[in-house]
């Protein structure tokens, strides 16, 4: 089971096992980690699931629709920047950060 | 017992919360998040942990999700936050006081009180129609009508939507992608009439006119015919017969109030609340579906109270009920949202475009991406945005902030409309 952590903006870490298949917002979600609210439950239409992915953590590249609604995110979009409802989980530990805020 | 021993017997009871659904979670979470210790009971009848509703008439029906990837919160989690989730278990009468109460199940099974929160939601408004009962009509609301639903769609061609709102349109359009002959049938003159302006509903008819949907407007059903107890087909006004191997009705819902009503709460088209989530008795708080609410986005010539059938309406008030049993100051002030999936059309609402009395027309509505912008003295106050998430984006982060976009600019799709967001009119306020 690969284990995803999460690191709050005041630098707290969440560390969840996940499976396989699941979004990194759901395995958040499901286990009430704070600083993902993704309120459209991951239908790309909130932008509320905004976090920063870390290095040595690896996704596919972004499709159209997110990036456009990157732009849409309560804190600033940077580099690293995904929205965690397009972020499935293989096999592989993830790590990432989440805003001071989504909404 | 004296009043003082009733008070100590209460508060050691916790908060019970009726309604297992996206309000009842949210509270119950928001009340761990902000501190609370005492117990927390979640009671609700359905046999499912708490889920979400929206992709049961999207994503669920077409196969490519579960009822399990559905569920909001792991059992785990539940436990370890020590809120007690009870399932099939239907609350049938309550009585308190200020200080408590008891809730009793259909079962017989008690649950005592220190707070009470309702989150009863809604049910669908139902067609008394002669022949409703017959095997192929439904409703969809819950994650059981909607794997009814999904069996039945599996071995039809032909499907009836009664009702053009959004579950029906939602789900007519992935019946026409999975191949099925699908007619929609309206009461009313146009689409979708209380949720948007008619440049919107006029683009859903020829959108689903273009999918080959059959529509069909100020529609009006007399019956539903059947054969050995399945239906056949629904019979108009006009006589004329619309043939159905399935017919979903989708016209609504009404919000469920039976326990409200037991005490004493005022009613108005849901239980009345107050900007805190406070029903009229002072103590029992009330959210998402079944509440009605002062309308968070008031402005003069504005509705004054409104029942918000939504998944952010549901959260927000959640959080703010929450807030406001364990004595908190907590006031709803963000802006609504609601979106619609049918099949490669995505419908983002922002604000709510009541008392609009300007419209901008952003993009042209055949190409199937544009918005409509919802003015109200020079002030934007909503937009309809289909297919242009970034249009939505820009339009609720302004909202929210009290911002605005200039009417006479707000046109141009060479502008990114974030760059046209601008502060808010002095006269609009905020």
């Amino acid at each position: 089971m690969p284990s995803v952590t999460y690191i709050s903006a005041t630098g707290r870490e969440t560390a969840v096992a996940g499976f396989a298949g699941d979004s990194v917002m759901e395995t958040a979600v499901r286990n009430g980690v704070p600083g993902i609210v993704a309120e459209c439950g991951g239908s790309l239409s909130c932008a509320t699931c905004h976090v920063f992915v870390c290095a040595g953590s690896v996704f596919p590249a972004m499709e159209d629709l997110e990036d456009d609604m990157l732009d849409g995110t309560a804190i600033d979009r940077e580099e690293n920047s995904r929205l965690s409802c397009q972020l499935k989980l293989g096999d592989a530990d993830i790590r990432v950060a989440t805003p001071e805020t989504q909404v | 017992m004296t009043d003082t021993a009733a008070s100590a017997r209460h508060a050691s009871l916790g908060t019970l919360i009726i309604g297992n659904c996206q309000a009842g979670v949210q509270l119950a979470c928001s009340l761990r998040e902000l501190g609370d210790t005492d117990p927390i009971v979640l009671v609700g009848e359905e046999p499912h942990a708490p889920y979400q509703r929206p992709p049961l008439s999207k994503a669920f029906l077409k196969g490519e999700i579960t009822a399990d990837s559905l569920t909001f919160r792991t059992h785990d989690f539940y436990r370890e936050h020590n809120i007690e989730l009870v399932t099939r278990e239907r609350i049938v009468s309550i009585s308190r006081d200020g200080s408590g109460g008891t809730a009793v199940a259909e079962s017989g099974r008690r649950f005592d009180f220190a707070r009470l929160a309702l989150t009863t939601g809604a049910v669908p408004r139902q067609i008394p129609f002669d022949g409703s009962e017959l095997e192929g009509v439904g409703y969809l609301r819950t994650a059981t009508d909607a794997t009814q639903l999904e069996q039945a769609l599996g071995s039809a061609r032909k499907l009836v939507v009664v009702g053009g709102g959004f579950i029906g349109l939602e789900v007519a359009a992935g019946a026409r992608v999975a191949g099925l002959t699908v007619t929609v049938l309206e009461a009313a003159p146009r689409l979708v009439g209380r949720a948007v302006s008619e440049q919107t509903s006029e683009f859903y008819l020829q959108a689903h006119r273009r999918r080959g949907t059959r529509v069909v407007l100020n529609a009006q059903v007399v019956r539903f015919l059947g054969e050995h107890d399945r239906v056949t087909g629904v019979e108009l006004g006009d006589g004329t017969v619309v043939p159905a191997d399935v017919v979903l009705i989708g016209v609504g819902v009404i919000p469920r109030t039976e326990l409200a009503e037991q005490l004493g709460l005022a009613i108005d088209n849901g239980i009345v609340v107050d900007g805190s989530a406070l029903c009229s008795d002072g103590f029992t708080v009330a959210a998402g579906d079944c509440a009605n609410l002062p309308n968070p986005s008031i402005t003069p010539g504005g509705v004054a109270r409104l029942r918000l059938e939504s998944v952010q309406n549901a959260i927000e008030q959640g959080k703010v009920a929450a807030a406001t049993l364990l004595g908190l100051p907590a006031e709803y002030s963000t802006v609504p949202w609601f979106w619609s999936d049918q099949a490669d059309l995505k419908l983002q609402i922002a604000g709510l475009s009541g008392g609009h009395d300007q419209i901008v027309l952003r993009g042209e509505p055949d190409s199937e991406k544009f918005s409509v912008l919802y003015y109200r003295a020079g002030q934007l106050i909503a937009a309809d945005c289909i297919n242009k998430p970034l249009d939505f984006i820009a339009v609720r982060g302004a909202l929210n902030h009290g911002q605005n976009v200039p009417a006479d600019l707000a046109g141009d799709v060479t502008i990114p409309l974030k760059k046209l967001v601008s502060a808010a009119p002095a006269l609009a306020g905020k």
